[in-house]
């Protein structure tokens, strides 16, 4: 009965989604406002079914209702609770379910924190939101359907992937697909835009936070998929350039060109086709990501059974949102205008290189993901382009990017004087350089490439320190105040863009580091056997046998010694999952703010030696560090001041509503 | 004019830039390319030599062999035509299993021997990396050709 009600639920809210994506939009060019309001209802209406329809499913899981072909084929009733919950999302139709849903939380959040935008405008945005809504739902309910009975059903399940049986794999998801999702309320605000032809500052401070947030929740779902991918897969690689990690990548370096072009727009008036046409390709390279991952063209853990039908649903779908959104973009974008004009050397123009550095990067990526599937579908041979064409092209690129990141904050807008920038920025570049020098020799080694690192990273930092020193001084001249008073006076968004920009800092350390000196050895050991790895002892004591509740193992119980000091004990695992006879590597990880010991078991030998991994992995967390500290600047820039003050100002009047009605039926 | 002349100098500017990020792509994409060859197509000298290629197709039964050492693997790689020796120094992937399908990347050796850099095997037990079937699917389909070739003549 739970399903069935789910599945109708499914199909409500896709009737709540098809008035909504129709009867607003066509209020807003009549100027009709009972028809415009209609959009918030159905908004949360479509939340509430959707949710519905979701609870039914998490419900089956939970109670092991194995009589639903997606529960039977993706859990078991040995799979502990959390797993059980988690693998709702853990399959294909429960991963879209996933999406959808969050596609109307989003929905929803809009209904709710829209008080101050005109009406017209908010019936735009939601009808447009809708229109995507209803095209994953619609695919939902006829390729993949969540609730599909079996008959009979399975008296036990097939229990989740192991490689999914992971705490990090419960949040990854719902964290990646808010941040894919969110782009749709920055996409629908620059549609919205386009067909009311108002594109002003204010609209970029309006769809500015839902972007930040959504590139915020993107960025922390990437850091998590790295990191699982770190140990769970349990060969210490972070980052494959795997196409599904270049999946989520490619709407990320879209999504930061967007937030930066906003700014200008926001604060200048500029950049405003060039913006609307980022929240198009940031909204478009998701729904690619989502295609790539979920249409079965490529393999891997995220693909699941594989049936044309989806494949080609979702390339219609996706050529119908890519193709009608730049079509009206060619149409309206000649009325939106450009806006002011810049010098050379100003903020404008280092955030437009920038701009340029990491679109012309996300297409770089486009090519290397693209490239092999259209060979592979038109039949001209299987190839395959792996890290180094990623590395080669982006070193180049984002080196620029990097350096221009510590300009960009500190030019003031239209115009600055470069000799004035020089000045300003040589203790911030000194330091990078001698840092860039030393600290490489210190650790053991220099190279090119490390001393380049270096000392982007340590430029970023500095820069960002000079930036906040000026503003210091800047707030005291004004008010007269202590360092310690003025601090707190900075706005949120200054801290935030701060805190980012260190957060870049924090990730080129972290990957130049562990890149540069990380020590990896693969060696037989018996009991008893000891071997030495960055200053480390790893001694292998003794091995075990143990039972979990849906496998077998055999642990290895190591202590790591340095010097005569005990650091710590490990006990890498080797699984076997017995539901699908899956063998699974289970690393062990000493984790440290400096390094981490990284060790896992690979095969038994004969005579029961086992080949051990063993890493020493230096300074590896500072790039997850790195990742978050991006995010959270992104949040507290979400909680800047002037977003509450825009909302409290227009909230009682209804003044500019019917003025901006008559500019959306001009 | 000189506003002019400037903008033009802007656009060519940019334009250059471009164009070089545009040439540095293709050139990282052009040498950083690896092509897939099948044991069949390897025995037939299509492979590239001193160049990283991948090769996939099933693990042979009863091939794997480890070397003293302990951590340097042998085993052979086979479409069902044809077969090459495989030689990987370090842990084999969880899934490698013999009879099942494999894709390793690395060059071949003056000695016929593949010298892998890279072995793997995919994240599911039923599933079969793309190009290993693919490899099987070309040798088959070769085997029923020729085949047919012999019986015709009656």
């Amino acid at each position: 009965m739970i399903p069935e009600l789910g599945h109708f639920a499914l199909i409500v809210a896709l009737c709540i989604a098809c008035v909504q994506a129709v009867v607003p939009l066509m209020g807003a060019q009549r100027g009709d406002p009972a028809w415009m309001a209609l959009a918030r209802p159905a908004a949360q209406g479509q939340f509430v079914f959707i949710a519905i329809a979701f609870g039914c499913l998490a419900w089956s899981f939970v109670s092991n209702d194995f009589s639903v072909l997606n529960v039977a084929n993706n859990s078991n009733s040995t799979l502990p609770l959390r797993y059980r919950f988690a693998a709702t999302w853990g399959s294909h139709e429960g991963s879209l379910l996933l999406w959808v849903f969050m596609l109307s939380l989003w929905m929803t959040a809009v209904s709710v924190f829209s008080r101050h935008l005109p009406a017209p405008m908010v019936a735009r945005i939601l009808s447009v939101m809708a229109m995507v809504s209803v095209g994953f739902l619609l695919f939902l309910l006829f390729t993949s359907n969540p609730f599909e009975r079996l008959l009979p059903p399975a008296a036990d399940g097939r229990d989740l992937n192991p490689l999914l049986q992971d705490p990090g794999m419960v949040v990854h998801p719902p964290m990646l697909y808010m941040g894919y999702v969110g782009f749709s309320v920055a996409f629908a605000f620059a549609v919205a835009a386009l067909i009311g032809g108002r594109l002003d500052a204010t609209w970029a401070r309006w769809s500015r936070p839902w972007t930040t947030m959504a590139w915020a929740f993107l960025t922390v779902g990437i850091a998590l998929g790295s990191g699982w991918a770190y140990y769970v897969l349990g060969w210490g690689g972070w980052w494959f350039w795997d196409p599904v990690e270049n999946a989520s990548f490619m709407p990320w370096l879209a999504g930061t060109a967007l937030i930066h072009s906003l700014a200008v727009t926001e604060k200048r008036g500029g950049f405003k086709i060039w913006t609307v046409l980022l929240a198009i390709i940031a909204f478009s390279l998701s729904l690619l990501g989502t295609f790539l991952v979920r249409s079965g063209v490529l393999t891997s853990v995220h693909a699941f059974a594989t049936d044309p039908r989806r494949g080609v649903f979702i390339l219609a779908f996706l050529a119908i949102v890519i193709g009608s959104s730049l079509a009206l973009f060619a149409w309206r974008a000649p009325r939106v205008g450009l806006g002011g004009a810049f010098a050379l050397v100003s903020r404008e123009s280092a955030l437009l290189v920038n701009n340029v550095l990491l679109l012309v990067a996300a297409a770089a990526v486009l090519l290397g993901t693209l490239y092999p599937l259209f060979l592979d579908a038109l039949g001209l041979g299987k190839i395959s382009v792996g890290p180094p064409y990623f590395e080669s092209v982006f070193v180049p690129l984002m080196t620029p990017a990097v350096f221009l990141m510590g300009i960009g904050p500190l030019a003031r807008w239209k115009q600055d004087a470069p000799l004035d920038l020089l000045v300003r920025l040589k203790w911030a570049f000194g330091v990078a350089v001698v840092t860039a020098i030393l600290l490489p020799l210190s650790l053991g080694r220099w190279t090119p490439l490390l001393g380049l690192g270096v000392l982007l990273a340590i430029w970023v930092i500095g820069s960002g320190f000079v930036n906040l020193r000026e503003r210091l001084v800047q707030v005291r001249a004004a008010g007269g105040v202590t360092v310690l008073r003025a601090l707190p006076q900075l706005p949120r968004g200054y801290w935030g863009m701060l805190l980012a920009h260190f957060g870049v800092g924090v990730f080129i350390l972290g990957v130049t580091l562990v890149r540069g000196y990380e020590v990896e050895k693969d060696v037989r050991m018996n009991v008893g056997d000891t071997v030495a790895a960055g200053g480390y002892q790893f001694r292998l004591d003794g091995l075990s046998e143990v039972k979990g509740p849906n496998y077998e193992a055999t642990r290895g119980l190591f202590s790591v010694t340095r010097g005569t000091r005990a650091v710590a004990t490990l006990n890498p695992e080797k699984r076997l999952y017995t539901v699908q006879q899956m063998p699974m590597t289970i690393a062990a990880i000493d984790t440290g703010l400096t390094r981490d010991l990284y060790l896992s078991l690979g095969e038994p030998l004969r005579g029961g030696a086992w080949v051990v991994r063993v890493y020493h992995k230096p300074f590896v967390d500072w790039i997850w560090g790195g990742a978050f500290l991006m995010a959270l600047g992104g949040l507290i820039a979400l909680t800047d001041r002037r977003y509450r003050l825009a909302r409290r100002e227009r909230a009682p009047d209804a003044g500019p509503m019917p003025a901006a009605a008559t500019q959306g039926t001009q | 004019m000189k506003a002019r002349h400037r903008r033009l100098a802007l656009i060519a500017a940019g334009l250059a830039a471009v164009g070089g990020a545009a040439a540095l792509i293709l050139n990282a994409f052009q040498s950083n390319l690896v092509f897939f060859f099948t044991p069949t197509q390897i025995a037939a000298h299509e492979a590239p030599e001193g160049r990283s290629f991948r090769v996939g197709g099933l693990v042979q039964p009863g091939s794997l062999q480890r070397q003293p050492d302990g951590v340097t693997a042998r085993f052979v790689v086979t479409d069902t035509a044809r077969s090459i020796p495989v030689e990987y120094r370090g842990i084999l992937p969880d899934l490698f299993k013999e009879g099942r399908g494999v894709v390793a990347q690395g060059s071949l050796g003056a000695d016929g021997v593949f010298h892998a850099t890279q072995v793997l095997a995919k994240h599911d037990e039923n599933y079969m990396p793309p190009e290993a079937a693919d490899a099987v699917a070309r040798a088959h389909k070769a085997m029923e050709q020729s085949k047919r070739t012999l019986l015709e003549p009656k």
